[in-house]
């Protein structure tokens, strides 16, 4: 009765709109559901064993993907709380904790998850030098990997500026002034563009809002695209 | 024989060639312009922030001798003991926090990294790279002082009263 169930779901048009092949029960078929699956499309067809062994990779990129997934989702449900301006980022920050319901656990699971991801990245990047994975054809891979190393730092330094607590303030006065230790006269420069001033207020709070919740994510987001991509043509999971 | 050869190599002006060359270059004078746009939206051209002039207050508030800071502006009004006047900044000049005045020890400390100066704002110790800087400090008819933080001075300059 269930057979019958499910190879009538398998038969109808629905089912078979979204998924054009047949189960994977042969070679063939095995091999279209990931080709024509878009969350599968990127893996090669087939991988080595020995590098699917966890101990290899300790499943290090898995899981600092799967941190910027739970920081995406919590830091998307915060900015539903969060107003960027002087006079509410503290207090709102303050009614996350104390008023909204799971607020406290929303912001927590953030702060925690931002924390795990900066150190999960970097032994993902000690794990790729121990096993000699930077080396050739993965060379420029592992350059967009830094990159993505100084996204995650940039993200992390962007997001302690909004809860606009001392601890904030002076950090990204302190940030900020090192900025101005670039040479040639750039450094001034870098930094009233990055606080919009030159002291840290307003508009270096909405400037670093922006930074942290739209221009840097993004930019993150285009470099993991290439990073899974190069990953999986190089023969990786 | 040689004449010819050369037409061969050279790239006929084509109306093709043309209208590539006046689409890529209106597409790159475009590009061009966004980019100029775009770095000048991001610099703001007004800014409201503390004015850098203010009123310290009356000179019969500083009695001789004594360090106060005004953590509105950020300076530190010093009378000395021989009654004149000069204003310290109080930002460090290592990265920007706000120094202390520490009466005990009497040196102006930061919270920050610990570098320390003395009253006249020089560098005592600490990983700060410079002395901090004097402002310009002047008197009224009212004796009121006014300071500019606009305006840096040197460590001789000094208001008498």
């Amino acid at each position: 009765m269930i057979k019958r169930m499910f190879e009538r779901l398998f038969q109808s048009q629905v089912w078979r709109s979204m998924f054009r092949h047949g189960l994977p029960e042969s070679n063939r078929t095995r091999a279209e559901t990931v080709f024509y699956n878009f969350f599968l499309h990127v893996h090669p067809t087939k991988v080595r064993k020995r590098s699917i062994r966890f101990t290899y990779t300790w499943g290090l990129g898995g899981l600092s993907l799967g941190l910027f997934i739970v920081l995406t989702a919590t830091g998307a449900l915060l900015m539903l709380y969060y107003r960027p301006s002087v006079p509410q980022a503290y207090w709102d920050m303050k009614d996350l904790q104390f008023v909204v319901s799971s607020g406290q656990y929303l912001r927590n699971m953030h702060r925690w998850a931002a924390h795990a991801m900066v150190a999960v990245v970097f032994l993902h990047m000690l794990r790729v030098f121990y096993t000699g994975s930077y080396r050739s054809p993965k060379e420029f891979n592992w350059v967009i990997g830094v990159f993505l190393l100084v996204m995650t730092i940039l993200l992390s330094y962007t997001g302690y500026l909004l809860p606009w607590d001392q601890l904030s303030f002076w950090g990204i006065s302190v940030g900020t002034n090192m900025v101005r230790a670039v040479p040639f006269g750039m450094g001034e420069t870098i930094s009233f563009l990055l606080l919009g001033g030159n002291v840290v207020g307003e508009n270096a709070l909405i400037r670093f809002y922006v930074l942290h919740c739209f221009i840097v994510p993004v930019a993150a987001v285009i470099l993991m695209g290439i990073h899974f991509w190069r990953v999986r043509k190089d023969g990786g999971v | 024989m040689a004449d010819d050869k050369l037409n061969d190599d050279a790239q006929p002006f084509t109306r093709r060639y043309f209208l590539e060359a006046l689409g890529g270059g209106a597409i790159g004078i475009a590009a061009t312009g966004g980019v100029i746009l775009t770095a000048r939206f991001l610099s703001p051209n007004v800014l409201r922030e503390p004015p850098s002039k203010f009123r310290a207050g009356n000179v019969e508030d500083f009695p001789t001798g004594s360090v106060t800071l005004n953590k509105e502006q950020k300076v530190f009004l010093v009378r000395a003991n021989e009654g004149y006047f000069y204003a310290v900044s109080a930002v460090c000049t290592h990265l920007g926090c706000i120094a202390n005045w520490k009466s005990e020890e009497g040196v102006i400390a930061c919270p920050c990294h610990g570098s320390k100066f003395n009253k006249e704002g020089k560098l005592l110790e600490g990983p700060a790279p410079r002395s901090l800087p004097r402002f310009s400090i002047t008197l009224d008819d009212r004796s009121q002082l006014h300071v500019d933080k606009g305006v840096v001075v040197g460590e001789e300059v000094i208001l008498k009263v």
